[in-house]
């Protein structure tokens, strides 16, 4: 049934798409609906595209496994709006016609102002992208049962088809759908949850039995470790990022188990699931052959609620004030699960996943991801975060060329308020969320992206499968507004304007189409190459991407009448090299390459405190230096 | 309806008054964003205590992060749309 249920969604979608598409036929039709579509649908399809894979599948599947700390995406993402709102919507409608570049140049009429935010347009839609396409290979992967990769490039397909056949308008009907369906369906599963409460041994709905991770109390004879239970043996030890593991043979076969010594000097072993690849192609999960069957299984439970275990600890249906005050409480105690990586003796490869506990107060403030209570770079490495994040939306390429579809400034504007209340409403409901998968036993502890997904599949696979589709045509509405904006940047602001090829209408919708497919390929291999990374972190270094190369030379433009054509060339161009440099030598892409990340030249995660100043002196700098007279010509 | 091409803009009197004001209210929200990201790095402790209804001031300042831009966006459109309709009766009647 899920999957009918998913194909009728999505093949719902294409109809409708091929249906608006009969109608697009010039290049204001194809990149800017004609310039016609009402505010208030505007604004829901705003949420549309904004509301991508990063904020249903991403920042869910981050607050499953870190609390808080995803939540503060939800914050960041929504305070971007603020800036969209107050300082560019109205302007960037005023001075624009097809794209983001066309504003920027509005008042200069320069080549290289034209070339940088074209190539910017393409970098950040192809930064943004990425994530999108790992978001959609996660979902069909459960839901179809297809690999990732083969999920990928059906996404990619499907969208190249329709962006190469339809155009911003019947991306913009598709996005308005699907924002509004994301909201209520996502407010019917806060609902099932919020009813459901807090329950310490979640299983499912009866669907899948809890497992209750064993317990062993041993003891410590200088560093080896004996188990009290005298029919357990240690076989092997490991020690990795300052966690301890041995591997234990007992009554029910051999496995990983985490070693913990207590503030008492008492030493307690865990068991951990656990996964052994050979280089003889051997592959044993929990201590069988690793199978659709055989794998591992879904985590997070509560241990205790506000202090109560066991029967007592059931809370029944709960109101939303009461349920974050229970998770805030700290006598709750949440069980996550971390993993590790090592080779064992005998070579081969092992990755261990054992449990942690949390208290509450912890899980339901900053800190677990973000160490904002850790050394004075990782306190920066957060304030960049929370700046790219502010700045960042009002420079995102395919979020600036949905204010053309509009017909006035002030539609601008009001469609942006619309978006704000709806993306508001969503990111309220992001919390009950992760939170219900983070309690639910629906956390793949290798993936973590589909945590909301997964946690519809406890309500049944009705829900699951509306969700899934939701999240799929998610997915693809996002990667057609991306795709759009960077074939526009290729056709409209690179081949027209700035190659000066004076194409006409149909050139340019035919430069746009292959653009759309060229960009549609490069999309589907960079989400196959970046699978398993969260896709609210990847999203997070598109931001600042954007809110570097594209937001100085906006707010710089509008507010500085000193500022120079080469002065915005200057911005936007250090503002990419410098994030996209930045991020090349950080500490997480440093893990990606498989080296260690603690060797990255550049000691933030996210460059955005970096390289936005930069930008902004960089744009200052080259403006004093290039001044111009009052029609516009530079000296 | 959807042939037409992106809609030309007629000139706009209250755009300076509204730029104006984009910025201030601009500047309201930021000192609220920056006041949330200084207590996390200065006093990460203090995120945990509960302020209200046993909700605690991550999640209070949190959710009032999101509340607050929604209220500021209401104030901010009410304001444009009555200069802009005060200005365009000025124009209708010169």
């Amino acid at each position: 049934m899920a999957i009918t249920v998913f194909l009728f969604f999505v093949a719902s979608v294409l109809g409708l798409s091929f249906w608006l598409a009969r109608r697009t036929t010039s290049a204001s039709a194809y990149y800017a609906a004609g310039g016609t579509i009402h505010w208030s649908v505007n604004g829901i399809a705003f949420a549309g595209d904004y509301l991508s894979a990063a904020s249903f599948l991403g920042i869910c599947g981050m607050i499953a496994t870190a609390g808080y700390d995803g939540f503060l995406y939800s914050i960041g993402y929504l305070a971007g709006w603020i800036v969209a709102l107050f300082i560019v919507a109205e302007p960037m409608k005023r001075l624009g016609k097809y794209t983001f570049t066309d504003a920027l140049d509005a008042k200069f009429d320069s080549r290289g102002i034209k070339l940088a935010a074209a190539i910017s347009t393409l970098i950040v839609s192809i930064f943004y992208l990425i994530p999108q396409m790992v978001g959609a290979g996660v979902l069909v992967e459960p839901l179809l049962g297809i690999p990732h990769a083969w999920g990928v490039i059906m996404v990619g397909a499907i969208v190249i088809t329709i962006v190469a056949t339809a155009g911003m308008t019947s991306t913009t009907y598709v996005q308005f759908i699907k924002g509004a369906l994301l909201v209520i369906f996502s407010l019917a599963l806060v609902i099932a949850v919020l009813v459901r409460g807090f329950n310490p041994a979640p299983d499912q709905g009866g669907k899948v039995p809890f497992v209750e991770p064993a317990v062993l109390q041993a003891t410590l004879a200088g560093d080896a470790v004996l188990p009290l239970d005298s029919t357990f043996a240690v076989l092997e030890n490991a020690a990795v990022k300052q966690a301890r593991f041995v591997r234990l043979a007992g009554p029910a076969g051999e496995g990983w188990w985490h070693v913990e010594e207590g503030d008492d000097g008492r030493v307690t072993l865990t068991q951990a699931q656990w996964e052994a690849k050979s280089a003889d192609g051997t592959h044993v999960i929990n201590g069988a052959p690793a199978s659709p069957e055989n794998k591992f299984r879904q985590v997070g439970n509560l241990v205790r609620v506000a202090g109560r275990t066991g029967d007592a600890a059931l809370s029944g249906p709960a109101g939303p004030l009461e349920y974050l005050s229970l998770m805030s409480d700290k006598e709750t105690v949440v069980r996550r699960w971390k993993d590790v990586s090592f080779t064992a003796e005998d070579g081969a490869k092992v990755k261990v996943i054992y449990p942690q506990e949390t208290p509450g107060n912890r899980v339901m403030r900053p800190g677990l991801k973000f160490k904002v209570e850790g050394t004075p770079l990782e306190k920066l490495d957060f304030i960049s975060l929370m700046l790219a994040l502010f700045f960042g939306t009002a420079a995102l390429p395919h979020i600036l060329i949905r204010y053309y579809t509009v017909p006035s400034p002030t539609s601008a504007r009001k469609s942006t308020i619309v978006a704000i209340a709806a993306i508001g409403a969503f990111y309220v409901l992001t919390l009950y969320m992760g939170l219900g998968a983070m309690t639910s036993g629906v956390v793949n502890p290798l993936d973590n992206n589909m945590s909301a997904p997964l946690l519809a599949r406890s309500f049944g696979e009705l829900l699951f499968a509306v969700i899934s589709a939701i999240a799929f045509s998610t997915v693809l509405g996002t990667v057609s507004g991306l795709i759009i904006a960077a074939s526009g940047a290729v056709a409209h602001d690179l081949m027209d304007r700035y190659a000066g090829r004076n194409m006409n209408e149909a050139q340019k919708v035919h430069a746009g189409k292959v653009a759309a497919f060229a960009v549609g390929i490069l999309a589907i291999v960079l989400g196959i190459l970046f699978k398993g990374m969260n896709v609210s972190f990847l999203v997070g270094l598109a931001f600042a991407v954007a809110a570097s190369a594209n937001l100085p030379a906006i707010l710089m433009m509008l507010f500085w009448k000193r500022t120079t054509a080469k002065g915005i060339t200057a911005g936007i161009t250090v503002g990419i090299l410098s994030s996209v440099g930045l991020i090349l030598f950080s500490p997480s892409l440093y893990e990606k390459y498989g080296l260690d990340p603690s060797t990255a030249p550049f000691p933030l995660d996210n460059p955005g405190v970096i390289s936005i100043p930069l930008s902004f002196l960089a744009l200052i700098m080259v403006s004093l230096l290039t001044t111009r007279t009052t029609t516009g010509v530079e000296h | 309806m959807l042939h037409k091409p992106a809609a030309p803009t007629g000139k706009d009197p209250s755009s300076a008054f509204k730029a104006r004001l984009g910025v201030w209210m601009f500047a309201v929200y930021a000192l609220i964003y920056i006041g949330f990201v200084a207590i996390n790095i200065a006093d990460p402790l203090a995120m945990e205590r509960t302020v209200f209804a046993g909700l605690n001031l991550a999640v209070v300042y949190g959710m009032g992060l999101i509340l607050v831009a929604l209220v500021l966006a209401l104030i901010y459109d009410r304001i444009c749309s009555v200069r802009e309709r005060l200005l365009a009766s000025k124009e209708g009647r010169n």
